[in-house]
């Protein structure tokens, strides 16, 4: 006999597991199916004294680098930008920043206003009461009034300025440009049984203190409560569909390699804007031929990253190093189209802090600044703790040769086909991150730096993945509706990156988990009705 | 085939004499400091112990090493060794990041190195530590200007 849930979702990330705590109130029968672990704090890698080589290592956001065996390959060959993620519960926000920026209105409606991809089928009015909700969640800090969006009131104080953020603020005023503490999901001070944040470090090897709001101690504890059943370890490799053409289940393998069946009345994909189009693709069937919910054919296509410019200056005055949460203070100041600079949409610069010892020594040595032999230890000491700076992440806008496919030969520790990345960074992305390069060497300039870098685009900045199962409102050229059911499965669902139209300037984590929790909305008002 | 299946590599007793020769003339010692070189035996030890993901691109920087050099690495002359690390150097790429990835995240976690550059040796967790304090008044000129965001 077989075992049907009510809801199956793959994939425990953010939006796996903000939509399994908001449909929980529902009493249906829900099961996660996650292919990674549970993580352990105490596994982190700020514990040990060799926290900058872990980073390196085994939490190292680059999924072929880090190759754990709860990792899957991904063909990245033939992009610029490389791809980071982390496979556990938890997702993504394992190893992220924690830069939880909302959307703007803008960028809901690009065509409108710039003439340029599509619009949104929904706006921010609509999405707001669920960031609010998703604010309160995750636990949100920051400081309400910033002139670069409509009012929002952020759960906690912000985190600290410190040197950096001093430092570059100077910078900024001189420059009579917009700058505000960022709004990002790390406590400053205590938040429903977290502790706040204690300055360990760069927080993107995960937060041995908990301060940092990664989906494993925010939702899935709640959602666990409230009766979803999370199995971790288990890796699916498609989607059955039955003779109506409803999704039935999924096929996955457990932690012994062993091939299983779940049954679904209902099953939602929160697996990333790679993962999500590689199951889709992977989902074949005499039905769908090329792919689950793909009648559309736009399942892998329309890839964005954020191309991101990362540019840094060091200073004669000593700045906070590898002190304090990366994340500082933001500008909007290029934000909103102006057509003179000749791009349209913008991007935001988020100012970090510095770098730990070795990677100072890292980067010194690989950029000639720090040399072999024996002017070393003079140079060294010249740089270490001097350095600040910024990244800028830019708006990336859809294209369709920009896709994920499923690779020929190379496949996971399950055999299933692995993701093949291809992606071509366009004339206007290149043009906003020339621009970005030459404002951010201006305003450290400003700030005092002596000497400033770049490096644009980022190769390792391939931290956001969108487009690639598009929300709208024709069938003919998106993949899901305007709260997220698939065009042409009407019991499966996509919640996570895959379904944004456009990506906006900012970070998306924010925005994919408020999706996540209006889609539950959605269908909770609809349950009636769901399949209709 | 999966990129997760592969293999770790070992160096060999030649490899580990051009790699310790090598750590040597990339971070050398600082007498005024007491710093050590990278080749001290306990920051050596450390550096071939956590090659891990970096192994095959050390082993191939070696054997580009002694390609440049005209012969083993670590059994050339001082001079020679120089002249032939600075050619590699000025190559750059994959092999040179993982060597220098190699040893410095060794050396600089060295506790006399931390030490000498300022730090104490411990990790960051559970201490944590102090920034300075805020000075919001810096908001006041950004406060001033009003709102900047795009009615949609």
């Amino acid at each position: 006999m077989v075992d049907t849930v009510d809801v199956l979702i793959i994939g425990a990330g953010a939006a796996g597991g903000a939509i399994a705590w908001s449909l929980a109130d529902t009493r249906m029968r829900i099961v996660c199916l996650e292919q990674g672990d549970w993580m352990k704090p105490s596994d982190y890698p700020s514990n040990g004294r060799d926290w900058e080589a872990r980073q390196l290592a085994e939490f190292h956001y680059n999924p072929n680098r880090r190759a754990r065996d709860t990792d899957y390959p991904i063909n990245e060959d033939d992009t610029p930008i490389k791809i980071a993620n982390f496979n556990g519960v938890g997702g993504g926000t394992i190893l992220y920043a924690g830069h939880y920026p909302r959307f703007h209105p803008s960028d809901f409606r690009v065509r409108s206003l710039d003439g340029v991809a599509d619009d949104w089928p929904i706006d921010y009015v609509t999405l707001a009461p669920f960031y609010a909700e998703n604010d309160r969640m995750t636990g949100v800090s920051g400081l309400a009034g910033d002139p670069a969006y409509p009012p929002k009131e952020p759960v906690m104080p912000p985190l600290p300025l410190g040197r950096s953020g001093t430092t570059l603020a100077t910078g900024l005023n001189r420059m009579g440009w917009h700058w505000w503490p960022s709004d990002s999901a790390i406590a400053s001070t205590e938040y429903e049984g977290r502790a706040g944040c204690i300055n360990l470090g760069h927080c993107t090897g995960g937060c041995a203190q908990g301060a940092k709001a990664s989906s494993d101690i925010t939702y899935w504890p709640a959602a666990i409560r409230a009766g979803v059943e999370l199995r971790t370890r288990c890796r699916v490799r498609e989607i059955t569909v039955n003779a109506e053409g409803m999704a039935s289940g999924v096929v996955y393998y457990d932690a012994d390699g062993v091939e299983r069946f779940q049954a679904a009345e209902v099953v939602i994909l929160a697996c990333n804007g790679i993962g999500t189009p590689r199951i889709l693709l992977n989902s074949v069937s005499g039905r769908f031929p090329n792919g689950l919910a793909n009648s559309s054919g736009q399942v892998g296509r329309n890839l964005m990253f954020h191309p991101y410019a990362q540019i840094y200056g060091y200073f004669d005055a000593p700045q906070d190093g590898h002190r304090g949460p990366g994340n500082c203070i933001w500008s909007q100041e290029f934000y909103e189209t102006d057509q003179s600079r000749g791009f349209v949409r913008g991007y935001t610069f988020e100012f970090t802090r510095g770098q730990g010892p070795v990677q100072a020594a890292i980067t010194g040595m690989m950029t000639g600044r720090i040399p072999w032999g024996a002017g070393h230890h003079a140079a060294y000491r010249k740089l270490f703790g001097h350095r600040t700076g910024m990244v800028a992440i830019c708006e990336d806008l859809p294209e369709e040769h920009n896709t994920v496919t499923l690779d020929p030969v190379l496949t996971d520790g399950n055999g299933i086909p692995a993701p093949k990345v291809t992606y071509r960074l366009s004339e206007n992305s290149r043009r906003m991150l020339d621009h970005a390069v030459a404002r951010g060497t201006e305003v450290l300039r400003a700030a005092g730096a002596h000497d400033v870098g770049h490096e644009a685009p980022l190769a390792v900045g391939g931290w956001h993945l969108m487009g690639t199962a598009r929300m709208g409102t024709d069938p003919e050229r998106s993949v899901v509706n305007e709260w997220g059911r698939s065009h042409d499965v009407k019991n499966l669902f996509v919640v996570d990156g895959s379904v944004f139209v456009t990506s906006a300037g900012v970070n998306p984590t924010c925005t994919i988990q408020a999706l996540a929790l209006y889609v539950a909305d959605s269908m909770k008002r609809r349950l009636a009705t769901l399949f209709e | 085939m999966s990129l997760n299946e592969a293999p770790m590599t070992a160096l060999t007793d030649a490899q580990c004499r051009s790699l310790r020769a090598l750590a040597a003339l990339m971070i050398p010692a600082d007498p005024a400091t007491s710093m050590p070189a990278a080749d001290d035996d306990a920051i050596f030890a450390d550096i071939l112990a956590s090659l891990g993901r970096d192994a095959s691109q050390v082993v191939a920087a070696l054997d580009a090493l002694d390609a440049l050099a005209g012969g083993r690495f670590g059994d050339l002359a001082p001079a020679a060794q120089a002249a032939a690390a600075a050619r590699l150097q000025a190559a750059g790429g994959p092999m040179v990041l993982a060597l220098t990835r190699a040893v410095a995240q060794s050396y600089y976690r060295d506790d006399r190195v931390m030490r000498a550059i300022g730090l104490e040796p411990r990790p960051p967790f559970p201490q944590g530590h102090a920034l300075e304090p805020n000075d919001w008044s810096l908001l006041d000129p950004v406060r001033a200007r009003g709102p900047i965001w795009r009615e949609a």
